[in-house]
């Protein structure tokens, strides 16, 4: 374990820049971190090779002086974003040995910024799911153990959870996510890192495989909000390939970050209280609460009534989404082909074949929701309700800068302790979904640990392009949360 | 008159609408760069988008919007400012997506009108029902290999436009003359290429049949007709066997039918059972789509005189008869010839002479007004000629045939070979004298009577001075001499 890899993404870019150490010798120590830790199978595709060409690469600019803004840094993918060249999976057994020739936009702003990628990650297949365990090549273990129960395994929450299992093994400084409902949040929260969904539109979707692409928007993950801040900035950008990105310019997000958050407004919604929420997150969110008071901000109780439709509202849409989305893999053209004796027999063979049980649930869902005769009743007023769920966020911003709440109802779980309900799993984004459904900002940063000693995330979420609000609100809370648990192994 | 197919129960009136589907002329396709060029090699013209990769988006040609609003304004038709794309959604080894983007609730052109001009020269409405934008499918190609399919993609996403008529004609006839129209004006707006042969303009037609007064009944679908002179018989087939079926006590049945045009005839292609559910949604990669006003007024004020004003136009300031009119101006390049012809010019004159001897030669030739057998500039020397009474009309028609034949220009023609017409009234004098001394006989009887011998008289004068002598004066000499 060398200390190259404990160093923060900010960190780790002054110290290139005072020539501390190269971006190769920086590369190397994550390579081996990464060979180090393979027993969480957080990757689905390693590629140290690349990563050291791009180091190189790095250095020569960096020796230059003309280093981009996160030149050298080593970086996590989400094997979500199809990168040229590099196996890109979903982690589904339809696109197993799937080779793009083409570059997300994300992935290469990230490759034009200097960032170094040093593998693909593991997520829930095609990103459907809240544990890693959907993925096709087997589950990602969370490095963090529970205080007494060291041999149970535990899952790093999903989608994204290669990549935050990544990032809080100090396998990378930072990895790209995508979150649909919460996949970014939801992991930071299980794997005790930070991770912010920006707005819908703040990133482009070009290049990302799709899942919902209405609710679909990459974001970063890393373990502090000024690193997430630094890696916001490379990631993000009006693309016209993407007929859904904004055309927005990108700020400064570091610079946002100016700990002053006195006379700020910050929203607490009562209807984010359930009856049968964990008192210990209950705790978290009034600490929470707390820090901001105690840094002059004004937390305000505010009312977002229709939060209880979220969820139902979520699953209607987004698999109707998925339905169509996924029709694309059929054998034909790329991915898996399994031969039938007629067209349709082929279809059903390969997609039988080539797609997980919790994929094809949703797609059966979508399907149905779209049928004739029920669309109406279904997606139509799903569409109607998202609206509705909307107008409450916006009403809010009225009177508040942020909000405030928990990220997920739970610390992570262990892998195999749930009950097999698929509902049961998906009640884990009931508080990140509202924020997906209605396009806002969100970001989940650790600030405490449960009885059982497992990180817990809080909520900040934003105003339509207004992160630096959430990124600002962030890094105080970060500041007085003084989280410092990390993770099984690395203490010390 | 109206068209009806008379049964074992009385008549029977048809009911037709239409649904013509449209390549817009653009460089590139709806929703990618790659080109739309026909006739490419194979999977040539296909971008990400179109393989439908993982990731890719679609992002609007605006091209091709701006080439549906022009061709809903051609239709008299309403622009909607706001439109949304919607995939429909089925699989098949030619859609790569699994879906087709195309519009459905909410299309970019609403209702307008085509006018029909029929044989007759009377003109009938049809109402415009909608137009919306779409991407084609790619083509499966079944005859390459013993067991294998072949797709070609290069078609797949080119920007169709589907204009769908209201249930408005009555019989095959006004279904032709309604497809020729609609296609007429997308090449005067230059919208649409309307080659059936090349697959640019297909024709799907619902059609059902009833007795006069009652609601409409069951219509089937008629899928991609691909001529006119097929768009016909498919109709008239179908009615047919509409009529036969309700009088043999059965039912129509909601379906889609092929025309199998070696038959003539149309065969079930699946029932309504076996329809697919396309579960139309929003397209959620793509906004919904907003056309500014001035967008539109601007191609408004850029839009080519249609054949509608010019036909009006023919009629009022050339008087030509309705037929003749919508007969000329139903391909722009044949109106411009005609209106090159008739420059200045007795207009009556020369659209005979284009609608006469040179769409004769034309057609006979194989030729087309874009390669004519003769020039406007010569066909109207030739007018001209007649006119100053250089050549007689019928002197005329032999000169046309050797224009063709030679390319050479007329008056060079009349020279050469001396068919410069006789006004010298001594010379015309001189032959009739002649022709009455030789028929004596023909006079005496002419004289007691026999007036139609007169067209005799005229015969043989002009015989004589070889078809040159000017037709006017010898009538005039000719009753002067006879008495």
């Amino acid at each position: 374990m060398t200390r190259l890899t404990r160093l923060t993404m900010a960190e780790a870019r002054d110290g290139l820049a005072r020539k501390d150490f190269s971006a190769t010798e920086l590369t190397e120590a994550h390579i081996r971190a990464v060979e180090a830790a393979r027993h969480l199978n957080c990757f689905v595709t390693e590629t140290p090779d690349l990563a050291l060409e791009r180091a190189k690469a790095a250095d020569a600019r960096l020796a230059k002086g003309e280093g981009g803004a996160m030149e050298g840094l080593p970086i996590a993918m989400k094997d979500l974003f199809c990168t040229e060249g590099v196996r890109t999976t979903a982690s589904s057994h339809i696109l197993e040995n799937f080779v793009p020739p083409y570059e997300s936009t994300v992935s290469a702003n990230l490759k034009k910024a200097g960032a170094v990628m040093l593998g693909k990650t593991s997520l829930d297949e095609f990103a459907m799911g809240s544990s890693n365990m959907t993925s096709y090549f087997g589950p990602v273990e969370n490095p963090w153990k529970r205080k007494d129960d060291a041999g149970a395994k535990l899952v790093p929450g999903g989608s994204s959870g290669g990549s935050a299992a990544a990032v809080a093994a100090r396998l990378a400084l930072g990895a790209t996510g995508t979150d649909t409902g919460g996949s970014i949040r939801q992991p930071a929260s299980f794997c005790g890192i930070v991770g912010i969904k920006p707005t819908y539109g703040r990133c482009s979707r070009w290049g990302i495989i799709a899942f919902a692409s209405s609710l679909d928007q990459a974001g970063p993950m890393a373990r502090t909000v000024r690193d997430v801040s630094i890696m916001l900035g490379a990631m993000a950008g009006h693309d016209p390939k993407d007929s859904t990105s904004a055309p927005v310019a990108v700020p400064n997000f570091e610079a946002a970050l100016t700990g002053d958050i006195r006379g700020l407004k910050v929203g607490v919604p009562k209807e984010y209280r359930p009856q049968g929420l964990s008192p210990e997150i209950e705790k978290l969110w009034d600490d929470g609460i707390a820090m901001l008071k105690d840094a002059g901000a004004t937390p305000v109780e505010i009312s977002l009534p229709y939060t209880k439709y979220a969820l139902p509202t979520y699953y209607i849409v987004a698999p109707a989404e998925c339905s169509s989305n996924l029709a694309r893999y059929d054998g034909v053209r790329y991915g898996l082909r399994v031969e039938g004796k007629t067209l349709d027999e082929m279809y059903a063979k390969t997609r039988a074949a080539g797609f997980g049980k919790e994929v094809r649930r949703r797609i059966l869902v979508g399907t149905y929701v779209l049928s004739a005769g029920y669309y109406d009743a279904y997606y139509a007023k799903a569409q109607r309700v998202r609206r509705l769920i909307a107008d409450d966020f916006a009403k809010a911003f009225q009177t508040v800068d942020a909000i405030l709440t928990p990220t997920a109802p739970s610390a992570a779980f262990a892998i195999g302790e749930t009950d097999g309900n698929p509902v049961t799993m998906w009640l884990n984004d009931i508080f990140t979904i509202p924020t997906s459904l209605a396009g806002l900002p969100g970001l989940s940063l650790p600030t405490g640990l449960s009885a059982d000693g497992l990180p817990l995330g809080l909520q900040v979420i934003g105003r339509p392009f207004d992160e630096e609000t959430v990124l600002k609100v962030a890094e105080v809370m970060e500041k007085a949360a003084g989280f410092t648990a990390v993770p099984a192994g690395l203490e010390g | 008159m109206a068209y009806v197919i008379q049964g074992e129960t009385g008549d029977w009136e048809l009911v037709i609408g239409l649904e013509v589907h449209a390549q817009v002329i653009s460089k590139s396709k709806l929703f990618s760069g790659a080109s739309t060029l026909f006739g490419g090699e194979p999977n040539t013209q296909v971008s990400l988008v179109d393989a439908a990769m993982p990731g890719m988006l679609p992002v609007i040609n605006e091209y091709c919007i701006e080439q549906a609003v022009r061709t809903g304004l051609g239709l008299k038709a309403k622009i909607n400012l706001t439109s949304v794309f919607a995939r429909k959604n089925y699989f098949y080894a030619d859609l790569p997506q699994g879906y087709q983007i195309s519009q459905y609730e909410y299309p970019i052109v609403g209702e307008g009108e085509v006018i029909l001009d029929m044989p007759d020269g009377s003109t009938r409405k049809v109402g415009i029902e909608r137009l919306h934008l779409e991407q084609d499918a790619g083509k499966s190609l079944h005859d390459q290999h013993p067991t294998k399919s072949f797709i070609d993609l290069n078609r797949s996403g080119v920007a169709l436009m589907e204009i769908v008529s209201k249930p408005d004609m009555r019989s095959p006839e006004e279904a032709a003359a309604y497809v020729t129209k609609l296609r007429s004006i997308l090449r005067y707006l230059g919208t649409c290429d309307g080659n059936m042969a090349e697959g640019s303009m297909r024709c799907d037609a619902n059609v059902s049949v009833r007795k006069a007064g009652e609601p409409y009944r069951t219509r089937a679908e008629i899928k991609n007709v691909n001529s006119i002179r097929f768009l016909q018989q498919a109709i008239e087939y179908e009615a047919r066997r509409q009529v036969d079926l309700y009088e043999e006590g059965g039912q129509v049945v909601q379906e889609t039918r092929l025309f199998d045009s070696t038959k003539g005839e149309t065969r079930s292609m699946r029932s309504k059972e076996h329809a697919h559910d396309y579960r139309y949604f929003p397209d959620p990669d793509l906004l919904p789509l907003m056309v500014a006003q001035d967008f539109v007024d601007g191609i408004k004020a850029g839009l080519p005189e249609l054949p509608d004003e010019k036909k009006e136009r023919f009629m009022g300031d050339y008087g030509l008869s309705s037929y003749d009119a919508g007969v000329l101006v139903a391909e722009q390049a044949n109106a411009d010839f005609f209106e090159a012809v008739g420059k200045g010019r007795d207009p009556k004159l020369a659209c005979n002479w284009v609608m006469g001897d040179f769409a004769a030669a034309m057609n006979r030739l194989g030729r087309s007004i874009d390669n004519p057998p003769v020039s406007a500039a010569d066909l109207g020397g030739l007018i001209d000629l007649i006119a100053d009474n250089t050549i007689s009309g019928r002197i005329a028609k032999e000169v046309f045939e050797l224009m063709v034949e030679t390319g050479k220009a007329p008056a060079v023609i009349v020279e050469e070979k001396g068919l410069r017409q006789v006004t010298d009234t001594g010379a015309i004098e001189a032959s009739i004298d002649a022709v009455l001394a030789a028929n004596g006989d023909k006079v005496a009887e002419y004289r007691s009577g026999k007036d139609k011998l007169f067209g005799f008289f005229v015969g043989q004068v002009m015989k004589a001075t070889g078809g040159k002598a000017n037709p006017a004066l010898v009538n005039e000499i000719l009753k002067k001499k006879l008495g």
